[in-house]
């Protein structure tokens, strides 16, 4: 049996090298009939299975330097028949003229994962390729990732005039890629044989390896402050609308992290109704749509909620918590059972990926959008509340509901409306949510803490407060993640918070004066 | 400002007080001054800073600049409100502020003076006889004898009114600070609480806050108008009424709201 | 003469006989229901239902303590769970320390320890060898903590919706800490396998009864602590509180130390009702401890009645017993009834079952009047 099975496959590599040599003597058979009967290519392709191993790197010397990708499906099928020795031999080479082919992709991606592998890879063939490349690269970050590939292979040179040039050049390029071999080369610099020459490549090295952890430190505390800044604007968004009917009615809307998930479920359905009724090439454009179909949700939610269960609690803060919460269960289990655990809105692609603003730096255009998001809403609800005759009304309300009650006013409107409209933001923030995170039952509670946190630090019936204290609470919170860590990072705040209001008790921005009991 | 000359004999002394709500001044420059078992009544337009005059006296509300000085040498500013209270001073609300809760008595027996308000004192604590008969005592001069055992909840506003006045008279304030305190009461019940004010005027000062020129009348001795968080006059009702000012700031008003 | 009515005027409904009949139903019928008849009477009451009827009086000691914070005094607080975890986990980590070499591993560490590799006993688990330390600790953690965090939130006057938003906050942050590995107290899967108590074996119907038997004296004993501080005076503040703090403050009291007290005995009962909950059911995990759970506590009072103590005992009996009804035969439908649960009391019965009793109560006697003077006509 056993017997059998080597003498087919031992068949089978002979048809495979027959079909071979056919297909190439078909190949010469076209050409001029005084040129040599094999090129140097097609010989070395041959003699790549030599068993003779000088021969064989010979082989692929000459099919690195004159190859293309052309050969991939020669060399592959060299590959399949031979043993585990030379395949392992073949690899790179095919990888190499692979990822060759790839520098001229006319994806940037393509090529940058290219030049990164190429940099890797450890071959010093690749170093021209990558320096033809990058002369001709239009695009910056993929030239910058040409040139640190390079400088990575010219590291493992044995030349110490190259290994010192390609040392420098990674430090101007602050690359991260580059220290931990040239860690390795200020530890043979600074060991008792080191030459001369090691000792300058040492020291070219350390100069870069400070150099980039300098700037690593930079582009880290950039990122930081970027991240800081995301998590401020999801904080920033989801309080907005809890702050002003807190504002307005002195209400803790407990639900309100469940009309959030409301909109990323709108989002989510809108999504599926692009899916199946919409042409795909309309597809991209389901998310902008979802947008006011999330607020419109909400919003009727939230007049819904209001109009059954908060009109008959007014003036009693409490147990308007208390029932809200209430709601908040229902919602989500109705949201659970009716939708099941998981769904995951896919993000537009414009809104993917990320743009590079330098060395090390890198930001997801997801979290760029949520921050021109917060900033936006914070417009609008400015605009709404002072430049129009609604937002009068709701700030006459907010400062005094018995004088406004006689001036005309509808108060109960006014607080419905409001309350509609902080659940309508509710539902943005939802939509804009599913941007981060998953599509979930739990949605609303991941964050509603925080949320709360922000809005009682921020206090009662300023826009500013909410700014401030999102600001504040999410910037401290990725401040200290690093050290703290996550859990201990929000245990942290949670002491800030209680000691802040040691010396602001009703938040930063309290009413004084008259009303500041009521 | 001859005023300065002796607060060595006032019970209550304001001293350049100014109260700061985000640049709205309450109080400017306030300087007051009430005797030793006087009776005050302080009127003025809305917003003049009525109560917030009270509010600083009591700790309630903490002035930006100014020194409050209790008696001839207690300063009240930096000290909590129930310290305050324990030091002598009482305090009735413009809004009835009593436990709706609670039944009239145990209203009152809260508010009782004694010696010790700590929670482990008044834990244990048990009423003497002689503090029952004082809270009965009370009672009758409240006019709630019939009501002891009602919730306070469901009195009518003019017996709430009494009531927290009862309640602050219980606390034996050698100043009480009294905040329009026949708002919502009818004609008889007005002039009974004016009697009552002036009777608990025989042991102790008041300060009283009104806008009823009838009750103002029937009550005050002095009167001091206070006008954009400063005193514009001071002196009897007569005085004050013939004075320019006050009737511009009063007259000048009405044609305002006309 | 009016001594008797001042005491009287505030008591909770009941009064002595239904206390002793509820006791002794309680205390001396049901263990006897569960030992005298054969287990297949329908008089028979199984060791399961007794143990988790158990359980059920834990909570409602806890429920004790929270109608006094919030019933009473009107302070709503979002974090009992933490209170209610400390104590079970004090009991949890001496239960933990006695399994001793019974344990998967057969080490003197508890089996996660192993498993996450800890070699020695961290500091704070050694006080609870002692059985004592465990008991005295399991009250007295939780009315540290209280201590301390209340100290700082009604000092600086935090109160109403801030001083909710802040205890659900710190229920968060007690859940997110105890849920890590580093703070050696389990981890998610908390602490469980629990095989003794001071040497009687748990699985042992008996000592469950023996439990359970002092659950009914505990909660008994909480109960009348609770009555006592309710018909003081100082329980009378606490009422005063709830409704004008202003007066309170402004008769010479200083609210903070009332509240400070109620918050720290509302915690002691809190973790005493959680060192009872550890031993009857077996495990104690962050589950228990969270943001969720000590929402649903207030539901037990509000179910109840607020501002009564009978009504906190049978709010929490009676939405713990649903509960387990209806996620037996329904789970998915549970949270529907829980959250309906929330809304309908605070909307249409602000005063729970004790509120309706009442009710019909009078409606009975004002019937039997009607009925009375119609027959004298």
């Amino acid at each position: 049996m056993m017997l059998s099975l080597g003498r087919m496959v031992a068949a089978l590599s002979m048809v495979g090298l027959v079909m071979f040599c056919g297909q190439a003597w078909a190949v010469t058979a076209d050409r001029p009939a005084d040129a040599p009967p094999m090129s140097p290519v097609e010989l070395a392709l041959t003699q790549l299975t030599s068993e003779d191993e000088s021969v064989r790197d010979a082989a692929i010397r000459t099919l690195v330097e004159q190859g293309d990708v052309s050969l991939l499906p020669q060399l592959e099928a060299i590959r399949a028949n031979a043993d585990r020795s030379i395949r392992q031999a073949i690899k790179p080479l095919m990888d190499s003229l692979k990822n060759r082919a790839n520098l001229k992709s006319p994806s940037t991606d393509v090529r940058r994962s290219a030049a990164t592998d190429l940099g890797s890879a450890g071959r010093a063939w690749a170093i021209p390729w990558l320096e033809a490349a990058a002369a001709n690269e239009p695009n910056k970050w993929v030239r910058y990732t040409m040139e640190e590939s390079a400088a990575l292979l010219k590291l493992a040179s044995d030349d110490q005039t190259i290994k010192a040039a390609a040392a420098e050049k990674l430090g101007e390029l602050y690359s991260q890629n580059g220290v931990p071999a040239m860690k390795k080369l200020v530890a043979v610099g600074e060991s008792a044989e080191a030459t001369e020459p090691q000792k300058i490549v040492a020291k070219a090295a350390a100069d870069s390896i400070h150099r980039i952890e300098t700037w690593g430190a930079w582009s880290n505390a950039i990122e930081t402050f970027f991240r800081a800044m995301s998590l401020s604007s999801v904080l920033l968004i989801m309080s907005l609308g809890l702050a002003i009917v807190f504002g307005l009615m002195g209400v803790i809307n407990m639900a309100h992290g469940e009309l959030m998930m409301v909109g990323a479920y709108a989002t989510f359905v809108t999504q599926e109704i692009f899916k199946a009724y919409l042409p795909p090439s309309m597809f991209e454009s389901y998310f902008l749509t979802a947008m006011p179909v999330a607020f419109l949700t909400a919003a009727a939610f939230g007049l819904a909620l209001e109009a059954t269960v908060i009109r008959f609690l007014y003036g009693r803060p409490l147990e308007t918590m208390l029932a809200t919460w209430g709601v908040s269960l229902v919602l989500m289990q109705a949201a659970r059972v009716y939708f099941g655990d998981l769904t995951a809105v896919i993000a537009p692609t414009w809104l993917s990926g990320g743009a590079q603003v330098m060395v090390g730096v890198y930001l997801p255009f997801n979290r760029i959008f949520i921050i021109g998001l917060s900033i936006i809403c914070v417009l609008a609800i400015y605009l709404l509340l002072f430049r129009s005759s609604l937002g009068l009304r709701v700030r006459a309300v907010m400062q005094n509901r018995n004088m406004s009650s006689c001036l005309g006013i509808p108060t109960r409107k006014v607080d419905a409306y409001t309350f509609a409209f902080g659940s309508g933001l509710a539902g943005v923030a939802g939509w804009a949510l599913t941007l981060v995170g998953n599509v979930d039952p739990g949605l609303g509670q991941n964050y509603i803490v925080d949320a709360f946190m922000v809005v009682v630090t921020g206090g009662v019936g300023k826009l500013a407060g909410t700014i401030v204290a999102s600001l504040g609470i999410g910037g401290l919170n990725k401040l200290i993640e690093p050290s703290f860590g996550a859990v201990y990072g929000k245990v942290f705040i949670l002491v800030l918070v209680i000691l802040f209001l040691q010396w602001r008790p009703s938040g930063l921005f309290a009413m004084k004066g008259r009303n500041a009991d009521s | 400002m001859t005023e300065q000359k002796s607060f060595q004999n006032s019970i209550i002394y304001l001293d350049a007080v100014t109260v700061d709500y985000d640049g709205f001044k309450a109080l400017n420059q306030l300087t007051f001054m009430v005797n030793y078992k006087e009776l005050r009544v302080v009127i003025g337009p809305n917003g003049a800073g009525k109560t917030t005059l009270l509010d600083v006296i009591c700790g309630k509300t903490k002035p930006a600049a100014g020194r409050v000085v209790f008696g001839q040498d207690k300063e009240l500013i930096g000290k909590q409100a129930d310290e305050i209270v324990k030091l002598g001073i009482g305090r009735k609300f413009q809004a009835p502020s009593i436990y709706g809760n609670l039944t009239v008595w145990e209203n009152l027996d809260l508010s009782l003076k004694r010696n010790s308000k700590g929670v482990f004192p008044t834990l244990l604590g048990k009423s003497t006889a002689e503090e029952r008969e004082r809270i009965a005592q009370n009672l009758e001069t409240i006019n709630l004898k019939d009501y002891a055992y009602t919730r306070a909840g469901s009195l009518s506003h003019g017996q709430k009114q009494w009531l927290e006045i009862g309640m602050v008279i219980l606390l034996e304030p050698s100043l009480l600070l009294v905040d329009e305190p026949v708002a919502g009461m009818t004609d008889k019940e007005t002039e009974q609480t004016g009697q009552l004010l002036q009777s608990l005027a025989e042991h102790r000062a008041i300060v009283v806050i009104e806008h009823d020129m009838d009750f103002v009348r029937q009550i005050a001795r002095i009167v001091t108008v206070l006008h954009e968080g400063t005193v514009i006059c001071e002196g009897t009702v007569e005085k004050v009424q013939a004075d320019d000012r006050v009737r511009e700031i009063y007259l000048g008003r009405q044609k305002v709201a006309h | 003469m009016t001594a008797s009515k001042e005491s009287e005027s505030l008591a909770p409904g009941g009064g002595g006989l239904a206390f002793w009949v509820v006791g002794f139903i309680l205390l001396v019928a049901m263990p006897l229901l569960n030992v005298l008849p054969p287990e297949d009477s329908w008089l028979h009451l199984s060791d399961f239902s007794l143990n988790r009827f158990g359980k059920f009086l834990a909570f409602a000691i806890l429920a004790l303590g929270l109608d006094l914070i919030w019933g009473y005094t009107g302070i709503l607080s979002l974090g009992q769970g933490v209170f209610f975890g400390l104590g079970a986990y004090c009991m949890g980590m001496h239960m933990m320390l006695t399994i001793g070499k019974e344990s998967v591993y057969g080490s003197d560490l508890p089996d996660f320890m192993v498993w996450n590799q800890v070699k020695e006993l961290p500091f704070f688990w050694k006080p609870f060898y002692s059985f004592p330390a465990a008991v005295i600790g399991a009250m007295l953690v939780p009315m540290l903590f209280a201590l301390v965090f209340g100290f700082f939130a009604f000092r600086s006057r935090i109160k109403g919706v801030y001083f909710a938003i802040i205890t659900q906050a710190l229920a968060l942050a007690a859940w997110l800490v105890f849920n890590r590995n580093d703070t050696n107290l389990g981890g998610t899967n908390g602490l469980t396998d629990f095989k003794q108590l001071i040497g009687y074996r748990l699985s042992d119907p008996g000592t469950q009864r023996v439990l359970y038997i002092v659950t009914v004296l505990c909660l008994g004993g909480a109960y009348l602590l609770c009555r006592w501080i309710i018909r003081s005076r100082a329980g009378r503040v606490l009422v005063a509180v709830r409704d004008s703090e202003q007066r309170v403050t402004f008769s010479g009291y200083t609210p903070a130390n009332y509240k400070l007290f109620v918050f720290v005995v509302a915690a002691a009962l809190a973790g005493l009702a959680g060192m009872l909950y550890a031993p009857q059911v077996g495990i104690i995990t962050p589950a228990q401890i969270g943001v969720l759970p000590s929402l649903e506590m207030v539901i037990w009072v509000a179910v109840g009645g607020r501002a009564s103590l009978a009504g906190a005992v049978l709010g929490a009996v009676s939405v713990n017993y649903g509960r387990s009804i209806l996620t037996n035969y329904f789970p998915e439908l549970w949270p529907f009834i829980l959250g309906g649960l929330f809304v309908v009391v605070v909307l249409l019965f602000p005063d729970g079952l004790i509120g309706i009793m009442r009710k019909m109560k009078e409606r009975m006697r004002t019937g039997k009047a009607a009925a009375a003077s119609e027959g004298k006509r």
